[in-house]
Order: C-alpha cells, then sequence, then structure tokens
C-alpha cells in the first residue's frame, strides 16, 4: 500500500472499526477525544512557553492568562481524564470478567467531558475569564477584571465536565459490585470492600485471612475513584458557590465578597484539588503500572499484599495531605503547616518509591525482556515519578518553601515533570499495550516514529522541567511575566524542549492515524454493528 | 543567618547529584532488564529500600529545622521581638508602604506586616539580579506577617508574587527595602 491508501485504510488494511464491540468504540473514542484535547495543551503549551520569552503581538495579555487558566484544566480533564476514563471503562470489566455495568452511562461521560472542556476552554479563549484554575478567592468573583458571561459559562462547563465525572465514578463501582443478567448472585459488599481495601486492612488484624475478590488493579482503580467522587464534589460545591456569585452580578446585586472567608476557602479548595494531583493521580498510576508490570512480564507482581497496602495508605494520605500549598501563608495554623504540610506529605516519597519499586522488581523477574514500546515508556513513567516526587517534597518543606513557593521550581521539576513524564508516558505505555487488543490487532505503522516520539518526550519532558526549575532556583516566578529577558536563557532553552515535545506527539498522532487509517477513526464514531454487551468479539 | 542564596545552592547540589543518580540507576536498569541472567531479588533488600525512604522522609525536615534558621523563626514568630515593624496594605493591585523607602540596620529583626483589602496577592523580596529573599502570601481579612533578620547589607524590590489577575503582573516596587550597616 502506498502512503495515501494506508493514510486512508491503515496500516495494511488491517483495523476494521466493523468488527468492534460497542465497548471497544467507546474506550477508543475516549482516546481520540484525549488525544485531540492533549494536541491543545500542547501547542497552548507552546504559545506559552513563546510568550513567555518574547510578547508576541499576535497574543495579548490577558488572552496569555486565560490560556494559563484553561491549559492545566483541559490538560487534566480534556486529556487525561478522557483517557483514563476512557481506559478504566474497558479494564475493570475485562479484569472483572464481567460486562460494563452501563455502555450508555460510560458515553454520556463521554460526551459531558468532551463538550464541558469545550465550553470552558471556548468561554476563556472569547472572554478572557482568567482567574486561574487556583480560583483563589475572591478572584473569580472579581467583576471588574473579568466577564460575568464568560465566567458563568466557564463554571457551567467545569459542571459538566464534573456531571460526567460523576456518572463514571457510579459505572465503575456498579461494574465492581453488580450481578450481570443471568449469572449468580455476586457478593456485592465483600467486592466493595475487597476493592476498597477494607478486607486487605482487616487480613492485617486477623488470623483467618479472606481472599481478595477483586484483581490489584481494580482495587486501585476503586480507591483512586472514591478520590475522584470527593474531587468532583468539592469542584462542584465551588462552582455553584462561584455561580451564586455571578447570577447575582448579572441580576444587578454585588454581594459582599468578605461573606466567604479566604483562607477557609482555600484550605476547602485545596482539600479537594489535591485529591486529584496527590490522590488519584498516584494511586491510579500505581495501579496503571502493576497493571502494565504484570502484562508486560505474564508474571504475578513482587510483594503485591504490600502493594495493596501501599494503595490504601496513599488514599488516606491523599485526605490529609493538602496544607503543603498553604505553607506561605502566614494565617495557617503551624501544626497543620508541620503535620499535613510536612509529615503526611512524606508519605508520598514511601509510597510512590513502594510502587516504583515493586514494579521494577516484578520486570526484573521476568528478564530478559525485549525492549518493545510498552516497556520503554513504562520505565520513562517510572522515571518521571521516581524525578517529580522528591522534587515535590522538597518544595514541602518549611524552610524550603520560603524560597520556593510559586516560583518556577514548583511548575517546572515537580508539576512537569510529573505530569508530562511521569503521567502521560505512562498513559503511552497502556496505549501503546492496548493497540492492539482494542483494536482487534491493528499493526503500528512505523516502528521509527515509535522510538522518536520515547527520545523527543522523554527528552523535551525532562529538560523543560530542568529549565524551568533552574529558573525557579533564581527567583523566577510562576504565573508572572518578565518584561526585560531576565530569565531568556533558561526560558528559550524550556521552549526548545517544549517544540521537542510538540514534535514527539505530532510523531505520535501521525503513527496513530497511519496505523488505524482515516477512514478507521471515522468508524471509531459511527454506531457499532454489534450489540453485544461483551468486551471483545466473539473468537472465530 | 545564612543566606537564602547559599540554601537554594546546596538545594541545587543534593538535587543534581539526585538526578545523575536515579538517571544512571534507570539506564543500567533498562540494559540489565533485556540481558540473561538472575531474576531473584532478596526481601531484605527491599525491605531496607522502604525504611531508606522512612528516614529520608522524616529526616528531610528535622535536618531542614536545625540548619534553616528563619524556619524556626518563622514558626516561634509571635513570641519573637522585632527590632523594627512596617505596615503595609495592598489594595487594587498596589502596595501602599508606610514610607518612600523601608531601611533596616544590618543584623536588625523585621516584621512585615501585610494586609490586602480586596483580593489575594503575594509579598516578596527580590535581590537585584531578580533572586528571591523571601515571600509569603497576603490573604484579604487576614493578619500575614513575616519576621526576618537581615544580616548583610543590600537593596531590594518588593513584587507580588501571587496572580491576582493580568493586573496583578506590575506589582513590583523597586528598591523598596533598604538594608545599610
Amino acid at each position: 500500500m502506498n502512503f495515501f491508501q494506508t493514510l486512508l485504510k491503515g496500516e495494511a488494511g488491517l483495523f476494521k472499526p466493523d468488527t468492534l464491540t460497542p465497548v471497544q468504540k467507546m474506550t477508543l473514542r475516549f482516546v481520540v477525544v484525549g488525544l485531540v484535547y492533549y494536541l491543545f495543551v500542547v501547542v497552548e503549551g507552546m504559545i506559552m512557553r513563546i510568550f513567555e520569552v518574547t510578547q508576541i503581538p499576535a497574543v495579548t495579555q490577558t488572552q496569555f492568562f486565560a490560556i494559563m487558566t484553561a491549559h492545566p484544566l483541559v490538560g487534566i480533564f480534556g486529556s487525561t481524564y478522557s483517557i483514563v476514563f476512557g481506559a478504566f471503562l474497558f479494564l475493570v470489566p475485562f479484569l472483572m470478567k464481567k460486562p460494563l455495568w452501563s455502555i450508555k452511562m460510560g458515553l454520556w461521560t463521554l460526551w459531558l467531558i468532551t463538550i464541558g472542556t469545550f465550553i470552558f476552554w471556548f468561554a476563556g479563549f472569547v472572554s478572557h475569564y482568567s482567574p486561574l484554575y487556583t480560583l483563589y478567592w475572591p478572584l473569580p468573583a472579581d467583576f471588574s477584571q473579568f466577564s460575568v458571561v464568560g465566567g458563568t459559562f466557564f463554571i457551567l462547563g467545569i459542571a459538566l465536565v464534573m456531571v460526567g465525572t460523576l456518572l463514571w465514578v457510579v459505572n465503575i463501582f456498579k461494574t465492581i459490585t453488580y450481578t450481570p443478567e443471568g449469572w449468580e448472585k455476586q457478593p456485592a459488599w465483600p467486592l466493595l470492600k475487597s476493592a476498597l481495601g477494607l478486607t486487605g486492612l482487616r487480613n492485617l488484624f486477623s488470623k483467618k485471612k479472606k481472599e481478595h475478590l477483586v484483581p490489584l488493579p481494580v482495587a486501585a482503580v476503586a480507591r483512586g475513584t472514591v478520590d475522584t467522587a470527593f474531587n468532583a464534589l468539592v469542584l462542584t460545591f465551588t462552582g455553584v458557590l462561584i455561580l451564586v456569585y455571578m447570577v447575582a452580578a448579572l441580576l444587578g446585586y454585588d454581594l459582599k465578597h468578605s461573606a466567604i472567608d479566604a483562607l477557609l476557602y482555600k484550605n476547602w479548595y485545596w482539600w479537594g484539588l489535591d485529591l486529584i494531583a496527590d490522590g488519584l493521580v498516584l494511586i491510579f498510576v500505581a495501579g496503571t503500572w502493576y497493571l502494565l508490570a504484570t502484562m508486560i512480564t505474564g508474571k504475578k507482581l513482587f510483594m503485591e499484599n504490600i502493594a495493596r497496602a501501599a494503595l490504601f495508605v496513599e488514599m488516606v494520605v491523599s485526605w490529609t495531605v493538602w496544607s503543603h500549598h498553604l505553607m506561605s501563608d502566614q494565617a495557617q495554623p503551624g501544626l497543620l503547616k508541620i503535620l499535613s504540610g510536612e509529615m503526611v506529605t512524606a508519605f508520598e516519597l514511601i509510597t510512590q518509591g513502594l510502587a516504583f519499586a515493586i514494579t521494577l522488581i516484578t520486570l526484573w523477574s521476568a528478564r530478559p525482556l525485549k525492549m518493545t514500546n510498552p516497556l520503554k515508556f513504562l520505565l520513562g513513567g517510572l522515571l518521571g515519578f521516581a524525578l517529580a516526587v522528591p522534587a515535590g517534597i522538597m518544595q514541602a518543606d518549611l524552610g524550603l518553601n520560603r524560597i520556593l513557593h510559586n516560583t518556577q521550581w514548583v511548575v517546572g521539576p515537580h508539576v512537569h515533570v510529573a505530569v508530562l513524564v511521569g503521567l502521560t508516558m505512562t498513559l503511552y505505555s497502556a496505549i501503546y499495550l492496548l493497540l492492539p487488543i482494542l483494536t482487534n490487532g491493528a499493526r503500528l505503522w512505523s516502528q521509527k516514529l515509535a522510538s522518536f516520539h520515547f527520545w523527543a518526550h522523554l527528552i523535551g519532558g525532562i529538560g523543560m522541567g530542568a529549565f524551568m526549575g533552574m529558573a525557579g532556583l533564581h527567583g523566577m516566578l510562576r504565573r508572572a511575566l518578565y518584561f526585560n529577558g531576565e530569565f531568556n536563557l533558561y526560558m528559550i532553552l524550556a521552549a526548545l524542549c517544549g517544540a521537542l515535545l510538540l514534535l514527539a506527539f505530532l510523531a505520535f498522532f501521525l503513527n496513530i492515524v497511519m496505523t488505524v487509517g482515516v477512514q478507521g477513526v471515522i468508524g471509531i464514531f459511527m454506531p457499532a454493528r454489534t450489540k453485544t454487551r461483551e468486551l471483545l468479539p466473539a473468537e472465530k | 543567618m545564612v543566606d537564602t542564596s547559599v540554601v537554594l545552592l546546596g538545594q541545587t547540589i543534593a538535587y543534581t547529584c539526585y538526578v545523575l543518580a536515579i538517571l544512571a540507576l534507570m539506564t543500567w536498569f533498562s540494559w540489565k532488564v533485556t540481558r540473561q541472567g538472575s531474576t531473584a531479588v532478596k526481601p531484605g533488600l527491599f525491605y531496607a529500600f522502604v525504611g531508606l525512604l522512612i528516614v529520608i522522609g522524616v529526616s528531610l525536615h528535622i535536618i531542614t529545622h536545625e540548619t534553616i534558621p528563619w524556619k524556626s523563626m518563622d514558626l516561634n514568630r509571635a513570641e519573637i521581638k522585632a527590632d523594627r515593624e512596617f505596615v503595609i496594605h495592598v489594595v487594587d493591585h498596589r502596595f501602599v508602604l508606610p514610607s518612600g523607602k523601608l531601611v533596616i540596620k544590618k543584623g536588625e529583626k523585621a516584621r512585615f506586616i501585610v494586609t490586602s483589602d480586596d483580593l489575594t496577592y503575594g509579598f516578596g523580596l527580590f535581590r537585584p539580579d531578580n533572586s528571591m529573599l523571601f515571600q509569603m502570601q497576603v490573604l484579604p481579612g487576614h493578619v500575614n506577617d513575616i519576621l526576618w533578620q537581615f544580616d548583610r547589607p543590600g537593596l531590594y524590590s518588593i513584587r507580588s508574587t501571587e496572580y491576582s489577575g493580568p493586573k496583578g503582573i506590575n506589582m513590583i516596587v523597586r528598591d523598596a527595602v533598604e538594608v545599610v550597616e
């Protein structure tokens, strides 16, 4: 096949969307949406990188901050949530060996997240609503700086994403606990206890050990899903609170900002928001590492009981860790700064370190392994968190936070290395591994492009984080602009690394399109031919 | 009191060494995992690693408490008498200083009490080369204070270290604080 035939029909015409089951189609739609929003994020990131070097006339300062507001939210909700939710809607029933509870609800989640993300992105793009994702009170309700109409649509977009998220939470827990039609009655409560880690906790103190009813990766999904639910509830409540001020402003009333205590709001908001950064991300990633390691090696996980216990500890840690975001808030009680901010945060070094070691040792137990795409991206993901977690532990120290808070250090070596190298490379590993399963045997178009994707992403991600970090150590603030080229050396180098990330993604995107073909991509969004609730087509 | 730039240099060296070590470990692992060889890992090695993580996690904060002087000073600042106090208001993206220049004598402890009338801001002191001396958050409706001992002469600018909308990026008062002999 020549290039254009392959572009149309995919590599060797192997991908046939008509053979896909409804669940496969739904999962692939999530992945496509997630990758398109990832493209948004990378392009927006590049615009900001260039703007940090030189203020290009095509972008205004208010637009720059509107991009900065939408950028992490599109990345988290539009891209990562889409890919992760889609993958787990396939993997949880796959691992539980039962059908998904509701495909229809899964599709509702998909479209609510897709449309919600577009609405808040577009509202920010048009109105330049830019209080940043931190939404520090009373900035989101400061209508002397921001459009109240733009803000209303922005919050409504986020609300749609949260509704989609809550539907996903219900779908995951129902899939774990429900009894499919015609099956013997499933023990819902014991299944739930096993998934949440209560069985494992009981086993620690009981001589009569109970068996684990759910596989370890499903337990990780369940525990991360608890944080997802809490986070969605907190963000929804906060959104409603902001909407009250917006609706009042639209009706001509000016509500007092001082009715809400800024410190209490900040504690509440960070308690909820941190359930993503220090909760579900770490738990989902650990669970995905375990799944990938066992699927790549075909071996049992090393120290599985400890891995289960660590996942439970991580969930509890994620509920009590938020105060490290308030270490520079002088009104925050010192006891909270030390206990929650320093001590509990240090536990993340232990729980993530355990997940890191357990995954590496499981891989080691199956050597020699072939350096496949899933394996190399998994190793990249492990490296990303190995770099980013200690960087975060450092800034969560009362002494160091005084000189690191809100600098580029926080957002470079910690946030971007964790997200781009740690999280995204883990997701890429899962995508490369699941691609043949989800597409019923499609073959990757170019291994050379996959290798370029790996190296460009790894070097670009680590390099960008490193140069941002160097700028931060020299005093460069995040969420700020410098007009006299004060930090241009670091920002130019970071922009070059950002360009490498963009090239990496374009290479991956081309490779995937050439693998499944344009017809295949369209076919993914067409209704499934088969009405089966099975995950995979029946063997012929 | 040790200068913040010295602490940052120490952090840079420590983190760089760590990065090089973890890169070396992952390179070695990636090479070895594709080669034939022993696959056994003694549980003792794993538990030793867990123990090491616990030691590092706990000791980091104890070490900084003992070596970074502003950490304990900050926690006990309510009981410490300042040699000089400055009350600063922030409103409508502007710092309102008690005088044109805040002058501090070398060796003095100065307390900055910053209040906001509208939004959440930041308050940071920066050297002429743009590096940071310290910062804190400024929340409306709360007293935000920081105590700092100035051990060497210098000139510092005040800058908001928290985003308060696009208007906030110009919240800089150049050479606002001077430490004299």
